[in-house]
C-alpha cells in the first residue's frame, strides 16, 4: 500500500518553478532514497509534503488521504514527520526540551515520556546530554537529536533531509545504521541525500530527481551498478 | 596636581564614621524602595513587549495602550458596580483585574488576528507602522468614547504607611508588588514549564522546525498576544488604583519606558524583561532624587540610547555557546 504519493506536482518559488511535475511512491515499511544534485528539488519535494511550501497544482496523498491543501501541523498530526536540513534544532532549549517538543502533539505525557526513553535507548549519547543546550551538542550529536525529535512524534514515516550532511565519514555510518534500525522497528522512511552511496546501501529503492522531476527510479542494488549513476552520483 | 585630590581625603572619612545617622542613608532605602515599585511595573509591561518580540520579532507600539485600555477598562466596571465599600477595595480590585486582563487579552488577540497577521512576510516596516497606527486607534478611540478628560478612578487604594528602615512604605504599593510578582512567577512557570510555553520559545528561536514539531504557530502566537496584553491590563488597573487618574494618553510614555526597559534586560528574553524594568525604575529613582524630578525621563531615555548603541543585546541577550 502506499504510504506517500505524489501524483505531478508543480511549486513555484514566485516566478522560478522548483518542481515540475514530481510524481513518486513509498510504500509502506519501506526505506527509499532521493538523490539528486543541489537545486533539484530534493528539499522542496521534502517541504511540500509536510505542507511548509504549498503545491501550486498536483496531489499529494499519506496514507489515502489527500494532504496538498492540509496545514503542517496537521501533516504531522497524521504521523508524517519531516526531519529538516541542517537539523534545526532549537539552540537555546535543553536536549530534553528539544525532544519533549517532538512530542508537541501528542497528548497523553507519559507516552512522550515513554518515547523519550526509548530514544535514549536507541541513541545513548542523548541521554548523557539531555541537560545540555541543544546548541552545544556536535555536528554528530545534533544530527541525532534532530532524528531523535522526529522519533518523539510516534511517526508512521519518517523524511530524512540530507543526515550525513558535514559529518564525518564514521558519524555517517552510524546515522545510517540509526536509520536502518527505525526501519526495521516499523517505521516508513523517505531519505534525501547527496551522499548516494551511503544512501543506497541502507535503502530498498531509490528516486534520482533532476531539475524538478524525477528522471530515474529503481532498487538500490540496480542502480548502485547503473553506469549512468555511478557517474553522476558515486565517483569513479 | 595634588591640589584637587588633597581636600577631600578627610571628609570622605569622616562621613563613613557618621553614615548610621546620616539623614542620606535613610534616603537611599527610599529611593531603592520607589525604584523598585515603578520598576515592577515597567517589568509587568516590559514583559509583552518581550514575548511579542520574541515570537513575531515586532515591536508592538500599541502596547502601552493596551495598558491604557486595561485602565479604562477597569474604570468602566468599577463604576457600573456602583459605590464600593472603602474595606471591600483589595478584593473589589482583584476582580476588576481580573476582569481587566481577560478583556484586554482578548483586545490583543483581535489586534494580532486583524492588524497585524495578514502582514506576516511583509516588510517589518510595515507592521511596525500599522502598530503605531493600531496605537492611535486605541488612543484616540477611548478619547472619543470616554472623553478626552481625565477621569478619577473610582477606588483608591489607600492604606497604612509603614516606616521601614527609615524609607516610607504604604501597604498599596506592598499590595502592587505582590500581585506584579506573583504574576512574573506564573509566567514564568508558563514559559518554562509548559508545552505552549516551550512551543513560544521554539517559534522564537526557528518559526519554520516549529511548524515540522505540530506547533500550529498561529495558536500560540495568539496566546501569547493575550499574556501579554493581560499582563499589561493588569498593570494599567494598578495604577489607575494606585495614581487615582487616568487618561487616554497615559500609554504612551509608559510604553515608551516599557520598551526601553525590555531593550535593557534583552528584547525577547523574559527574566531580562522583568530585569530591565527594575534596572530601569532603580536608575530613575536614583537619577532623580540626585539631579531632580524633571530629568526623570531624561535618565531613562539615554540609558536606552546608550544601550542601543553599546549593548543592543541587553543584559540578559543572546548569550548562546553555539557550536556549527
Amino acid at each position: 500500500m502506499a504510504m506517500l504519493e505524489f501524483d505531478n506536482v508543480e511549486v513555484f518559488y514566485g516566478k522560478v518553478q522548483a518542481l515540475r511535475g514530481i510524481s513518486l511512491r513509498v510504500d509502506e515499511g519501506e526505506i527509499v532514497a532521493l538523490l539528486g544534485n543541489n537545486g533539484a528539488g530534493k528539499t522542496t519535494t521534502l517541504s511540500t509534503a509536510s505542507a511548509l511550501v504549498k503545491a501550486h497544482s498536483g496531489k499529494i496523498a499519506f496514507n489515502g488521504a489527500d494532504i496538498s491543501k492540509a496545514q503542517p501541523w496537521n501533516v504531522v498530526g497524521a504521523g508524517l514527520i519531516h526531519v529538516p536540513e541542517g537539523r534545526r534544532i532549537f539552540s537555546t532549549l535543553t536536549v530534553l526540551e528539544n525532544l519533549q517538543l517532538g512530542g508537541y502533539l501528542v497528548k497523553d505525557r507519559s507516552v512522550v515520556a515513554k518515547r523519550i526513553e526509548h530514544v535514549y535507548e536507541l541513541l545513548p549519547l542523548l541521554a548523557e546530554r539531555r541537560a545540555q543546550q541543544g546548541g552545544t551538542l556536535s555536528g554528530g550529536e545534533q544530527q541525532m537529536l534532530a532524528i531523535g525529535r522526529g522519533l518523539i512524534a510516534g511517526p508512521k514515516m519518517l523524511m530524512l533531509d540530507e543526515p550525513s550532511m558535514g559529518l564525518a565519514p564514521l558519524i555517517v555510518a552510524q546515522v545510517m545504521q540509526v536509520i536502518s534500525e527505525i526501519r526495521d522497528q516499523g517505521t516508513t522512511v523517505l531519505l534525501v541525500e547527496q551522499n548516494a552511496r551511503a544512501a543506497l546501501k541502507v535503502t530498498d529503492r531509490a528516486y534520482v530527481i533532476e531539475d524538478g522531476v524525477t528522471t530515474m527510479e529503481g532498487k538500490a542494488d540496480d542502480l548502485l551498478a547503473d553506469p549512468r549513476i555511478i557517474d553522476a552520483y558515486l565517483g569513479a | 596636581m595634588p591640589r584637587r585630590t588633597s581636600p577631600k581625603r578627610p571628609t570622605a572619612s569622616v562621613t563613613a564614621t557618621v553614615c548610621f545617622a546620616d539623614p542620606k542613608r535613610i534616603l537611599m532605602v527610599q529611593v531603592i524602595w520607589d525604584g523598585l515599585f515603578v520598576g515592577s511595573f515597567y517589568a509587568l509591561i516590559a514583559l509583552g513587549y518581550s514575548m511579542v518580540y520574541g515570537i513575531i520579532k515586532l515591536l508592538n507600539f500599541a502596547h502601552g495602550d493596551i495598558y491604557m485600555l486595561g485602565a479604562f477598562i477597569g474604570f468602566a466596571a468599577l463604576t457600573s458596580l456602583g459605590g464600593i465599600p472603602a474595606t471591600l477595595s483589595i478584593g473589589a480590585l482583584l476582580v476588576v483585574m481580573l476582569l481587566s486582563m481577560v478583556l484586554t487579552g482578548g483586545a490583543g488577540v483581535l489586534i494580532e488576528r486583524f492588524a497585524y497577521r495578514p502582514l506576516r512576510g511583509a516588510p517589518r516596516l510595515a507592521v511596525l507602522i500599522t502598530a503605531v497606527g493600531v496605537s492611535f486607534s486605541l488612543e484616540y478611540g477611548i478619547a472619543a468614547i470616554a472623553g478626552p478628560n481625565p477621569r478619577a478612578f473610582p477606588i483608591r487604594l489607600e492604606g497604612n504607611v509603614f516606616n521601614i528602615i527609615g524609607a516610607r512604605i504604604s501597604l498599596p504599593q506592598i499590595i502592587l508588588i505582590l500581585i506584579a510578582g506573583v504574576l512574573m512567577i506564573l509566567l514564568n512557570f508558563y514559559v518554562q514549564k509548559t508545552s505552549t510555553g516551550r512551543a513560544m520559545r521554539s517559534i522564537s528561536l526557528d518559526r519554520n522546525a516549529s511548524l515540522l514539531m505540530g506547533i500550529n504557530v498561529n495558536q500560540v502566537i495568539s496566546r501569547t498576544f493575550f499574556i501579554g496584553s493581560a499582563l499589561a491590563g493588569a498593570a494599567g488597573v494598578m495604577a489607575g488604583a494606585y495614581y487615582g487618574k487616568i487618561d487616554f494618553l497615559m500609554g504612551f510614555i509608559i510604553g515608551l519606558k516599557a520598551f526601553t526597559a525590555a531593550v535593557i534586560g534583552g528584547i525577547g528574553n523574559i527574566k531580562g524583561a522583568m530585569l530591565g524594568g527594575l534596572v530601569l525604575g532603580f536608575v530613575e529613582a536614583f537619577g532623580s532624587e540626585w539631579f531632580g524630578g524633571q530629568w526623570r525621563d531624561v535618565f531613562a531615555f539615554a540609558v536606552l540610547i546608550l544601550f542601543l548603541t553599546l549593548r543592543p543585546t541587553g543584559i540578559l541577550g543572546e548569550r548562546v555557546t553555539e557550536r556549527v
